[in-house]
């Protein structure tokens, strides 16, 4: 972004950032307005029943809790790229420096190893 | 002392600090809450069959309160352009119209949604006396479509001197629909706008009856994961709602008028937080509400 107006000395950079923020501002609202509507999407999905969905698409059956896993699957995805919009865009993660980057790969790293671990806990023979 | 870099950027870093500071600092919140995560994962997969709720909260509510979550992340967000284009009378109304999201959350949160669940009942009954039940539980009709057993009678308490007087054999419960007609169809999937306790009472033997309690934290591993992981984001929610009190005030007018670059920094690592507490509750809101 260019300088903000009391630091640019030319009118033009001046005009020509007020412009630059302005575009920014369109796009908020309307990650916004797509937050607002993926929102009520993942309520109506919730009630579709994505087992009886499926097996009236393909003709296959598929039991009510493995209608449910496809529920919850995506439930998920959708909050996952809900997820990703926010981060994204609100928290300027699309153009940010490297050092950031460099921290947040880490923290995936560490955070995949978590719930890995809960998955091993689950195929743990002695607690489970 | 002068605190280096708050407005220009590091050389090395090619960033201010406090955003290096802030990045740092959610980057352990996502330990944080993906511990909380994972404990939930590793519970509903531990959870027998029955043994996790469906559709024992109110959905419209939660929707409403994501959607003035998402509301006050693009407030937030405009309050930061407000000052980046030198506009200060826009960005204190965004602050305030912000820091009004966030009080409306908690409030729908701590005075709503919570205390109802306190003075909501469940019975668990021993696993040989869910025959004698029946009547409440549809569990022949269940079985034979593949769906999981109930195993618990939920409703409204309407003898609460059962609960500590032993002379009182049995519990009374003005049960919600799902109990009173086991058998619909309808009452499969969980209810978009949740029906009231009916007036039908079902009167559950103590001896039957595995265990008792509210809808609190104590009541299953469903409402002690709901609770603990719902009252540290509302926890967040507080602190992000108090800094952005500290920057709408007039104390904060001065540092605009030092510099406007620095408030609009401070905003934009406030900001960032803030919208990490959205981007949590998006993941709060399918898991606990909808699934």
């Amino acid at each position: 972004m260019n300088n903000p107006p009391d630091i640019a000395q030319d009118p033009a950079e001046h005009e020509e950032y007020a412009h630059g923020v302005q575009q920014h501002v369109s796009r908020y609202l309307m990650v916004g307005g797509l937050l607002l509507f993926f929102t009520l999407l993942t309520v109506a999905l919730s009630y579709v029943d994505f087992g009886g969905f499926f097996s009236w698409l393909f003709h296959i059956h598929i039991s009510p809790q493995g209608g449910r896993k496809l529920n919850i699957a995506v439930a998920i995805a959708v909050a996952a790229f809900k997820a990703s919009l926010v981060a994204l865009i609100f928290m300027h993660l699309a153009a940010e420096k490297r050092l950031i980057y460099r921290v947040l790969i880490f923290t995936g790293f560490f955070v995949l190893g978590l719930f890995w671990l809960t998955y091993l806990a689950w195929y743990d023979p002695i607690t489970r | 002392m002068e605190i280096p870099y708050t407005i220009s950027t590091r050389p090395d870093t090619g960033l201010w600090n406090a955003k290096v500071g802030i990045w740092l600092f959610l980057a352990s919140e996502v330990m944080l809450f993906g511990g909380l995560f994972s404990a939930y994962v590793f519970l509903r997969l531990d959870a027998q069959p029955g043994e996790w709720p469906h559709g024992l909260l109110n959905v419209p509510i939660g929707t409403m309160n994501t959607a003035v979550l998402i509301l006050s992340s693009v407030t937030v967000v405009l309050a930061w352009a407000a000052l980046k284009m030198r506009r200060y009378n826009a960005y204190w109304w965004y602050m305030l119209a912000t820091i009004l999201c966030g009080v409306t959350f908690l409030f729908v949160k701590l005075y709503f949604e919570w205390p109802q669940k306190f003075s909501h009942y469940g019975v668990y009954l021993k696993p040989e006396a869910r025959e004698k039940y029946e009547q409440y539980l549809g569990n022949h009709r269940r079985e034979e479509k593949g769906l999981e057993p109930r195993i618990e009678i939920t409703g409204h308490l309407e003898n609460h001197e059962a609960l500590t007087d032993s002379n009182v054999k049995e519990y009374e419960i003005a049960m919600d629909p799902v109990n009173a007609d086991p058998d619909n169809p309808a009452m499969d999937r969980p209810h978009f706008i949740p029906l009231p306790a009916t007036d039908k009472v079902a009167k559950i033997e103590k001896e039957d009856v595995e265990r008792i309690s509210s809808f609190g934290p104590w009541h299953s591993a469903y409402f002690a994961s709901y609770f603990t992981i719902t009252g540290l984001h509302g926890a967040h929610v507080l602190g992000g709602v108090l800094v952005f009190l500290y920057m709408w005030l007039p104390v904060s007018k001065k540092v605009y008028q030092r510099n406007p670059e620095h408030l609009a920094n401070r905003v934009e690592v406030s900001g960032l937080f803030w919208h990490f507490v959205d981007l949590i509750w998006i993941f709060v809101f399918p898991l606990f509400y909808l699934l």
